[in-house]
């Protein structure tokens, strides 16, 4: 039974119309300051990055590190909300043409609706949604057929351990990418990448039919350009958030860093 | 109506799986293999052994004539309190390290609030030999320094949880963490009935010892193994689930959860979950939580460490919510009035998470026929240092 789901998008036609590997930042919502998310997004875009992750900040992250545990501890105490979010970039397409993807945990989602949080996130141009903590299963059985309707992407994550035939059936059902966590950890680890080549090769010949993405753990340039090699790109999160911890001008910070990264 | 587990590993609309795909093999693992692993001959003798030799089971069904005169019905008390470790929890862990010696796995985590799971872990970690890290809310190891010295000198490491609110919440988040981190050679000792399937179930047949052994031990003293009500507090639910476990489907026998309403329900300083919760997900299944608007999870508050998590195991949502139990929430000064009470009517003292369920007794419209069955599920010694402070506040009238 070939399921395959062709979507297009603003994140698909990145992978159709890109050579290079392509460079995913992720940043929290709201954070340094509660109305950063736009001037963060617009800087991104202007040093040349190709697509974004917007962090929905939760309560409880299990499955990250420190750094996006306090952006999104502080991103909560400034007011941060999924509604408030859907007002700060209701009119970025504007001015943003890179894809968007929102990520985050399914807690405020379900409180939300997941129904009109999907029509919501495909009325101001989102492109895709990262929900780590939401099962394949409940994915497809419940949730497959809104996102359709409204043209967005669901990011599955694969790890070392996920098994040959769960691969397969998670490639049956992404649409976008899929998202390659580099070690067993959290975000924002100090584990090596490089330790993980035979994992990185196999799934680069696994003949998946959906464009990869390395994340977790990818920090600088060195650990970009290895992850690249065996990818479509990778996804930079707790790097860039705490490059902009503290920062006096935003623009500038975040150009130095992308800079550093290509 | 059906109260145990399916095959998806819901209680009706509540549980399943919840988690990042880093946790899906270690949980896939524990799904596959937990009901064989605890149906296996060894297995049982194993545990059995220890129940008796080391835990101290079966606990006695005490009759407790005063406390029955006093609130006039025939109220038996389930002595959970004697365990050793001083409650119920370690007939969990002592099933779940065994579990863990045949999956192999001979790093052990585990998080807790008051300190008992962790000394409940500790123990059994001991016992076998095996490495145990105990997380813990930073704020709780100050309130509860006891219980960190005994896990200390039990052999474990105890690491703070220093995010959120670092109490038990972060402090499962923190456990959870380390799992996603260490995936290979740990096994993660949950301590109640939450967390993703196939925990909430296997926690709570490693508790329905308790339901077992009241059954027989009723049957002796009454003649009949039903009581008309089976009363148990709830924080994240463990003592309830196995106190109830085995009367699930006996619907003649009523079953009252009694959760901790802390300073009042509508106070904002409340555990009282089914009276505040919707729907939503936490640590790794759905059920009932303490949330706001925007789905963020809230802080709980009640007196006692063991009940103030802002969430109850699914399969308690799904009995909240087929009314199959009865849900009652006791303020923190009524459960410490309790406490007092059954130490001088009875010469026994309480934790402070027991006291809730005794104190739903008075809530309760009790006939002088009904036979009643109150699980103690802890033993007073870790709150004296809250009976000391906070006397002259909740016994001035």
């Amino acid at each position: 039974m070939d399921t395959k789901i062709q979507l297009k998008n603003r994140l698909t036609t990145a992978f159709s119309e890109n050579q290079k590997p392509l460079l995913n930042i992720y940043f929290t919502a709201g954070y340094p300051a509660l109305d950063d998310t736009l001037p963060v997004l617009r800087a991104l875009q202007k040093s040349g990055v190709d697509m974004v992750e917007i962090g929905m900040p939760f309560s409880d992250p299990l499955a990250d590190g420190p750094v996006i545990q306090r952006s999104s501890e502080i991103a909560l105490e400034n007011g941060m909300t999924i509604k408030g979010l859907f007002q700060q970039i209701k009119d970025m397409r504007k001015e943003i043409h890179i894809p968007v993807l929102l990520m985050g945990y399914i807690n405020p989602v379900l409180r939300y609706g997941v129904e009109k949080f999907c029509e919501d996130a495909a009325a101001v141009g989102v492109d895709g949604v990262i929900i780590p903590d939401l099962p394949v299963r409940e994915y497809i059985e419940d949730y497959e057929e809104i996102f359709q309707r409204n043209n967005l992407s669901n990011i599955f994550l694969v790890t070392p351990h996920t098994s040959p035939e769960r691969l397969k059936l998670i490639d049956e059902h992404a649409t976008g990418f899929i998202y390659a966590v580099s070690t067993d950890s959290t975000t924002g680890n100090t584990k090596d990448i490089r330790q993980q080549e035979a994992y990185f090769s196999k799934l680069k010949t696994s003949g998946l039919k959906n464009p990869l993405m390395i994340g977790f753990n990818v920090r600088d340039k060195e650990s970009f350009c290895f992850a690249a090699d065996y990818a479509n790109g990778a996804i930079i999160g707790s790097a860039f958030v705490k490059a902009i911890t503290g920062s006096k001008n935003l623009e500038k910070d975040i150009d130095v860093f992308i800079r550093s990264i290509r | 109506m059906n109260f145990t587990v399916d095959k998806n590993g819901f209680y009706g609309s509540f549980g399943g799986a919840y988690i990042p795909e880093m946790l899906f093999p270690n949980v896939e693992e524990l799904k596959e293999k937990y009901l064989n692993i605890m149906h296996e001959e060894s297995f049982i003798e194993e545990y059995n052994n220890l129940l008796k030799d080391y835990v101290g089971r079966p606990t006695p069904l005490y009759f407790a004539k005063r406390l029955s005169e006093h609130f006039k019905a025939n109220i038996y008390l389930k002595r959970e309190d004697l365990c050793h470790t001083g409650a119920h929890k370690i007939n969990n862990t002592l099933g779940q390290i065994l579990l863990a010696k045949r999956l192999g796995k001979r790093r052990i985590i585990a998080e807790t609030g008051a300190g008992q799971h962790g000394v409940a872990t500790a123990t059994v970690c001991a016992l076998l030999g095996f490495d145990c890290i105990v997380y813990m809310g930073e704020i709780d190891m100050e309130r509860q320094k006891p219980n960190v010295e005994r896990m200390k000198m039990l052999g474990a490491q105890v690491v703070p949880a220093t995010s959120g609110s670092k109490t038990l919440k972060d402090a499962t988040n923190e456990a959870i963490r380390d799992w996603i981190n260490n995936p290979a050679d740990t096994h993660y000792i949950i301590g109640s009935v939450v967390g993703p399937h196939p925990y909430p179930d296997m926690v709570a047949r490693f508790q329905s010892i308790i339901s077992k052994e009241i059954r027989e031990q009723l049957k002796e003293k009454t003649g009949s193994e039903n009581p008309d009500y089976v009363i148990a507090c709830v924080g994240g639910g463990s003592n309830a689930a196995g106190a109830f476990y085995h009367y699930l489907n006996e619907s003649n026998v009523k079953l009252v959860a009694v959760e901790a309403a802390g300073m009042g329900i509508d106070s904002g300083y409340s555990a009282a979950t089914t009276f505040l919760g919707k729907p939503g997900v936490l640590h790794g299944s759905k059920t009932l939580l303490m949330q706001t608007e925007d789905g963020q999870i809230v802080e709980a508050h009640s007196i006692s460490a063991g009940l103030d998590y802002p969430g109850i195991g699914p399969i308690h949502s799904h009995l909240f919510e087929t009314g199959r139990a009865e849900f009652l929430a006791i303020t923190d000064k009524e459960a410490f009035k309790s406490a007092v009470l059954l130490s001088k009517l009875e010469g026994i003292i309480p934790a402070l998470e027991s006291s809730h369920a005794i104190a739903s007794l008075a809530k309760l419209n009790l006939k002088p026929s009904d036979t009643v069955v109150v699980n103690l599920s802890g033993r007073g010694d870790k709150d004296l240092m809250t009976y000391i402070t906070r006397k002259e506040e909740f016994l001035k009238d």
